[in-house]
């Protein structure tokens, strides 16, 4: 399997596919602890990178994530757009124009991606947000890329493993960053939306390369 | 030629409101607002906020005001992709007190750093905090004047208007104190900051004790004065 402008497509298709799929359930994630708009947000949002990909039909797997980045900060509203936002821009800085994208580099990316989120946010592990989904799947990634065997597909399977993992982990934390912060003790018990919708994405990339 | 400002907001009603409320004291800043999403939802948009941030550009530097979380990050995303962030600052400061003292600062003539100080010193701003910064800025302009420590001009004024020290005459006096080459104490707090100055919470009767210092001390003195006596141009 090769990555490129092709596969990076069919990623942002199948997260948009996920986000439709899964917006009822982001929702109630959502009304849990925030104000219920992640699903809607996360829906309208992947729904305009898919017209902006059509219309650009842009070169490289950098470019195509680019222009996602610009998308989701302009369209979803929610604190969610200027995190993925930032997000998709410096994975998409970390590629370059580079037609193909090797495990190095994909692991690269995937960091650029977190450091990104933690920027933006300004949030740590453990306090409830994307964050810990994106910290795990980051740090297997480049685990899966040192090894020398590693393919992007490993380097994949190996993130959305951990950022699945890291969604369901945080279920039982008490929230100190965003609208679920408000809630104290009372956000325990329920699973963070924004690091079930980073599983999904990073679920979506593999599903794009198999 | 003035420093602009840009009101990021998750309620176009808000950006709105705040801009409206803040060109009352601020009649000839620029003030650009970027409230809501492009659809006209509750959110925060990059292309209004970068469509302000480029409208702005071109005067004397920007400064950014936002509301709740995101609009601080949308705000910060707009800065990371604009091509040439210089003079654009982002201020630390509560929504509308913030962006209604960074107005004042800006009409009076501050520079981008100054007017983003003058929104974030809107923070927790109690008049101890206000005396203690005037004492250290007035040691600077006396130091080795003749004068020694003591103002140079000091005067008494009675609040005569219903409403007393309330918004529009704090950023009057503060306005024009601002464009003024003197330091200025009203009761003890910066006379040029507004926040400070409703700190005081004077109401009708009050008098304001007013000392001031440098070589517009005697017309500072006279400004406020007069304005005081006539009530603000307020029943």
């Amino acid at each position: 399997m090769v990555l490129d402008v092709t596969w990076a497509v069919r990623w942002l298709t199948l997260c948009a596919q996920a986000m439709a799929e899964h917006r009822v359930w982001l929702i109630e994630l959502d009304r849990a602890i925030g104000d219920s708009d992640h699903g809607e947000n996360m829906d309208r949002g992947f729904q305009a990178v898919l017209e902006k990909l059509a219309e650009a039909q842009p070169e490289t797997p950098g470019a195509a994530l680019k222009l996602t980045a610009m998308t989701l900060m302009s369209k979803v509203g929610g604190a969610a757009g200027p995190l993925y936002g930032t997000a998709f821009l410096r994975a998409s800085t970390a590629l370059g124009d580079a037609a193909e994208i090797d495990p190095a580099r994909l692991a690269d990316a995937l960091v650029a991606a977190r450091d990104g989120i933690v920027a933006r946010g300004k949030a740590e592990s453990g306090d409830k947000t994307m964050v810990d989904a994106w910290t795990p799947a980051a740090e297997a990634a480049q685990a899966a890329a040192a090894d020398g065997a590693g393919t992007v597909l490993g380097v994949l399977v190996a993130a959305a493993e951990a950022a699945e993992a890291g969604a369901v982990a945080t279920d039982p934390l008490v929230a100190r960053k965003g609208r679920a912060s408000y809630l104290g003790e009372r956000s325990a018990g329920h699973r963070d939306p924004g690091a079930a919708s980073s599983a999904l994405i990073l679920r979506a990339a593999v599903g794009a390369a198999a | 030629m003035t420093v602009r400002l840009v009101v990021v907001s998750h309620s176009e009603k808000i950006a709105d409101g705040a801009v409206e409320l803040a060109a009352e004291m601020a009649p000839d800043v620029v003030i650009l607002a970027a409230g809501g999403t492009a659809d006209g939802r509750i959110g925060t948009s990059l292309e209004k906020v970068m469509s302000a941030l480029d409208k702005a550009a071109g005067g004397d530097g920007v400064v950014v005001l936002t509301d709740l979380g995101s609009a601080v990050m949308t705000a910060e995303s707009a800065l990371e992709l604009t091509a040439d962030p210089v003079g654009v600052l982002l201020a630390d400061a509560p929504l509308v007190e913030g962006l209604v003292a960074a107005a004042v600062a800006a009409q009076g003539g501050a520079d981008v750093k100054e007017v983003k100080r003058a929104a974030e010193a809107v923070y927790g701003l109690g008049p101890e905090v206000a005396a203690a910064s005037h004492s250290l800025a007035a040691s600077t302009v006396t130091e080795g004047s003749v004068t020694g420590a003591g103002p140079d001009f000091t005067g008494d004024f009675e609040l005569v208007n219903e409403a007393g020290m309330h918004a529009r005459p704090a950023a009057k006096v503060a306005g024009g104190l601002a464009s003024l080459n003197a330091e200025v104490t009203v009761n003890g707090v910066d006379g040029a900051s507004m926040t400070a100055l409703m700190t005081l919470a004077a109401g009708k009767g009050s008098v304001l004790h007013i000392e001031a210092w440098g070589p517009d001390a005697e017309r500072a003195l006279n400004y406020v004065g007069g304005l005081v006596q006539a009530g603000f141009g307020e029943p």
